[in-house]
């Protein structure tokens, strides 16, 4: 009897949990010395995933999310500062941005800091999103 | 952090402040990022335990602003105009076949986190000497106005552990035409820095490069007698010792007769280490021991400050190893033999 309780905790438990971490997902990336910290990003697809993104350097820095076709207009593009965007970050020096986005499909996608020599010197990393 | 370094330095951190080409010699950020190198003199004499080091802004036309940051080994006593002939004449000493000159040196001014040693403005530069870690160096820089290339932080860290005083320079080409400078002009700085050795910062000159851009540089030094230097110059390693020798009598004198270079003694060694490599391999500076003993591993950057090399420590362990392995044997042999 008692050990039948303690089944069905658990499994409460964990019905509890599964749908929460499907629901909302996050992920934490630092940016020192121009590099980010992570150069691989695993995330689910549709559900809300949430970046923080800290700039331990003393330089401005970008994260800016996409396929080769958005990143090559951003190779030669004039915004000096991204802010409308949810997958287009401006991250000041020395600060901490967030933003939430929701990859309704599985798909594979590149961010990287455009800013003038930043990719050049290694600023890139891959996001890969699945169910 | 007050090493015995003792500035010298040829070439420095460079960034671009707002826009245009018009410029210092140096390895100077374009407002793309780009990065417009030229081949860069440098003097650094060192005389009576004082550093003096003399470079200049070259005025090559154009609009806007330019700057570059200059890592000091100390505090500098003033900041002033260079003579008029003095880095041309060290060319002519040790090139007979003369070229043109060119160098850099630059910065701006104050802000949060740094501490501003001295302002002044010579010609159409607006110079600062601060003081302060990377990161504080680094916004300053950047609320300044200048455009600090990727590579920027890890480089000031790596200056400001070593000593955090650094010389920005601004150099506003608009005022430079204004003032009716020329192109080829060019600006000679003079920085006088008490330190107890010359230190030459080379790996600045790879600032915002990448790795197979060229770097250039000629780097003069007067010193009483024949230093030692660190790194070697093999040459394979991107630094050569083009010129080694007792300076002349005639070039100590026309060095000691131009402005501000009273200094200049009647006898001197003059070395010229020239600079001629790619941007992969500048990872280090010039350490310098004017007595010609040891120049600092760390100076040179060769080690970390606070850091010490482990290979003695190493080989004394293996040497102690091996000489106990020995005495084992020898004592396990005489046993045999004695049975």
């Amino acid at each position: 009897m008692i050990r039948s309780a303690f089944l069905l905790l658990l499994v409460l438990a964990a019905g509890a949990c599964a749908p929460a971490a499907r629901r909302h997902a996050t992920v934490d990336i630092g940016i020192h010395y121009s590099h980010y910290s992570i150069t691989r990003i695993d995330v689910p697809a549709g559900v809300p995933v949430t970046f923080t993104i800290h700039n331990d350097d003393p330089i401005d820095h970008e994260l800016l999310l996409g396929d080769p076709a958005m990143h090559e207009r951003h190779r030669t593009g004039a915004e000096p500062v991204h802010a409308a965007r949810p997958d287009e970050l401006t991250i000041p020096a020395m600060s901490t941005r967030t933003t939430t986005l929701t990859f309704p499909v599985a798909m594979t996608l590149t961010y990287m800091c455009h800013l003038p020599g930043h990719e050049a010197y290694g600023m890139t990393g891959v996001l890969v999103a699945r169910f | 952090m007050r090493r015995p370094l003792i500035f010298a330095l040829g070439v420095v951190l460079s960034m671009t402040i707002f826009v245009a080409p018009a410029f210092a010699c140096g390895g100077l950020i374009g407002p793309n990022g780009a990065v417009n190198l030229l081949r860069t003199t440098t003097f650094v004499g060192y005389h009576d335990g004082v550093e003096h080091y003399v470079t200049a802004f070259q005025f090559a036309g154009g609009g806007g602003k330019f700057g570059s940051l200059t890592p000091l080994p100390g505090v500098p006593t003033s900041v002033e105009r260079g003579g008029s002939w003095t880095l041309q004449r060290l060319v002519r000493e040790t090139q007979p076949v003369t070229k043109g000159i060119g160098l850099p040196l630059a910065a701006t001014r104050s802000a949060d986190g740094v501490q501003i040693l001295l302002e002044t403005k010579i010609d159409a530069l607006d110079i600062t000497v601060l003081k302060g870690g990377g990161a504080a160096v680094g916004e300053w820089a950047t609320a300044h106005g200048f455009r600090l290339p990727a590579d920027a932080p890890e480089v000031l860290d790596f200056y400001a552990d070593r000593s955090p005083i650094f010389l920005a320079a601004a150099f506003d080409a608009d005022a430079a035409a204004a003032r009716g400078q020329r192109v080829g002009d060019g600006t000679p700085v003079h920085i006088t820095i008490p330190t107890a050795n010359p230190w030459v910062p080379l790996r600045i000159l790879a600032l915002g490069k990448q790795p197979n851009d060229p770097v250039q540089a000629d780097v003069y030094l007067l010193t009483d007698q024949k230093p030692a230097m660190l790194p070697y110059a093999r040459g394979t390693n991107g630094l050569q010792l083009a010129y080694d020798q007792t300076a002349s009598a005639a070039l100590l004198t026309d060095l000691r007769t131009d402005a501000g270079m009273g200094w200049v003694p009647t006898t001197g060694w003059l070395s010229q280490l020239r600079i001629d490599t790619v941007a992969s391999t500048m990872t280090y500076d010039l350490a310098i021991d004017a007595a010609g003993r040891s120049p600092s591993r760390v100076a040179a950057g060769l080690e970390t400050p606070g850091g010490s090399d482990q290979t003695p420590f190493v080989l004394t362990m293996l040497a102690a190893a091996m000489a106990a392995l020995i005495l084992v044997v020898i004592r396990e042999q005489r046993r045999t033999v004695t049975a």
